[in-house]
């Protein structure tokens, strides 16, 4: 009956992978995707140019916004993670939260109405700067052999344990991190723009019925669609929130003294 | 616009790689941009304001401070005031009692030196009398023994009343 329907619309149902690969605009370097990344980072460049370009110590409503940000980056996310070592992170941390922020919104903007993180290569390249990031700065501050060490062997076990422990703690710290981190972000907004399809292009499949009763409760549809999207504006904060959080934490953790 | 008809089907945990190399580029330049010519503001104004912040609050603290100093002040001041006022009250008092105490002493001692210099003219008095009636007691002996000698000494009675006269015109002439 569904394949009558789409057949009958031209309304692609059921919502399935390819929805997220729509044609590309003029080659595979000019996509809906890539055009929405370098938006988005327009749109960033632009705010924080023209709200700090002439910063006052008793601000502007924009400069307030744009500090409000850093202030909820720099206090709430690097200096809960990392204590005071944190702050001078707080840069990196506050374009890194905007910008998955922005994106992530892009999943409700109508017109736009995707998140480019729900294709997975922005989140890896996210999860990598972090990845590196975090490496890094726990070998240039320990020492690569000291950091090592610190990061598999757990203190006060008994010798047998690191056979069970170590492998444990190396595909923790250097495997498991960096893919959930991009996997979780990733899996959010593509679940997020499946489920605003399933309720939206299903409305629409509901309406285009014959059946009067179907006609009518895809109001239902139309509705849980409206609540999604409400509900995907607090994924789309959320997400960015635990993604900095979490990048913080481990870049707190290469920087502790013990593990 | 049927999607399965266009052939794109693409596993969505494999990434594109030019979206890679594109997110790589867009995000670099927005790290750029942003922590090179906004963050690093950021932050100083971060700073500037809790300076600001802050030295307000010390600024009031020192200035309650700095009145509380100074009432702190005053009031010893007054309470100085106070206890001088009332010391130079005690000392005039004071004053008053020992010049009081002092022209007394005076009075009395002046009046002590009046009584003696009266009892001494008094006495210079007396004896300037006794030495005067001395004189006179002699020419008054010389004057009755003349005249005892010049009437007739038989009548004993008759000179015993002459002596009786005699002193009697002493006595008078003495309460004279």
């Amino acid at each position: 009956m569904s394949g009558q329907l789409v057949a009958a619309e031209g309304l692609p149902w059921p919502p399935s992978v390819g929805d997220f690969y729509p044609p590309d605009l003029a080659g595979p370097w000019v996509t809906k995707f890539t055009l929405m990344v370098w938006l988005a980072v327009g749109l960033l460049i632009v705010f924080f140019m023209a709200t700090y370009r002439n910063p006052k110590l008793v601000p502007s409503k924009g400069q307030w916004m744009a500090e409000s940000v850093y202030g909820l980056v720099r206090d709430n996310i690097a200096r809960e993670q990392m204590g005071r070592d944190g702050i001078r992170f707080a840069p990196y941390f506050t374009v890194l939260f905007c910008f998955i922020v922005v994106t992530n919104l892009f999943g409700i903007v109508p017109g736009l109405q995707i998140s480019p993180n729900s294709h997975i290569a922005f989140p890896i390249v996210l999860a990598l700067i972090s990845y590196v990031m975090y490496l890094y700065i726990g070998a240039r501050k320990h020492g690569l052999g000291r950091y090592l060490k610190q990061s598999l062997i757990l203190p006060g076990v008994p010798w047998p344990m690191h056979f069970l422990l170590i492998p444990i703690e190396f595909l923790q710290t250097f495997v498991v991190r960096p893919v959930t981190l991009a996997v979780r972000l990733f899996a959010n907004m593509f679940a997020g723009h499946l489920i605003l399809l399933v309720f939206t292009v299903g409305g629409f499949v509901m309406l285009a019925s014959d059946n009067i009763f179907i006609q009518i409760s895809s109001v239902a549809a139309f509705v849980m669609a409206i609540l999604m999207a409400f509900f995907e504006v607090l994924v789309a904060l959320l997400q960015a929130y635990v993604f900095v959080t979490l990048t913080a934490n481990y870049i707190g953790s290469s920087l502790a003294d013990e593990h | 616009m049927y999607v399965a008809a266009e052939g794109v089907e693409h596993h969505p945990l494999v990434p594109i790689w030019q979206e890679l190399v594109i997110g790589t580029i867009a995000f670099a330049l927005l790290c750029f941009v942003l922590l090179k010519f906004v963050m690093p503001r950021m932050e100083a104004m971060y700073q500037a304001r809790v300076d600001a912040i802050e030295g307000g609050l010390k600024r009031a603290e020192a200035a309650q401070a700095e009145a509380n100093q100074l009432l702190e002040q005053y009031r010893a001041q007054l309470a100085e005031v106070r206890t001088e006022a009332a010391r130079i009250r005690d000392d005039a008092r004071a004053d008053a009692e020992s010049i009081r105490t002092e022209i007394l002493a005076k009075a009395r001692e002046e009046s002590d030196r009046i009584i003696a210099a009266g009892r001494d003219s008094l006495a210079v008095e007396r004896q300037t009398i006794v030495r005067e009636l001395r004189a006179e007691v002699g020419g008054l002996a010389v004057d009755l023994a003349s005249r005892i000698v010049g009437e007739s000494l038989a009548d004993e009675a008759r000179r015993k009343g002459t002596v009786e006269r005699f002193l009697t015109d002493l006595e008078s002439a003495g309460a004279r």
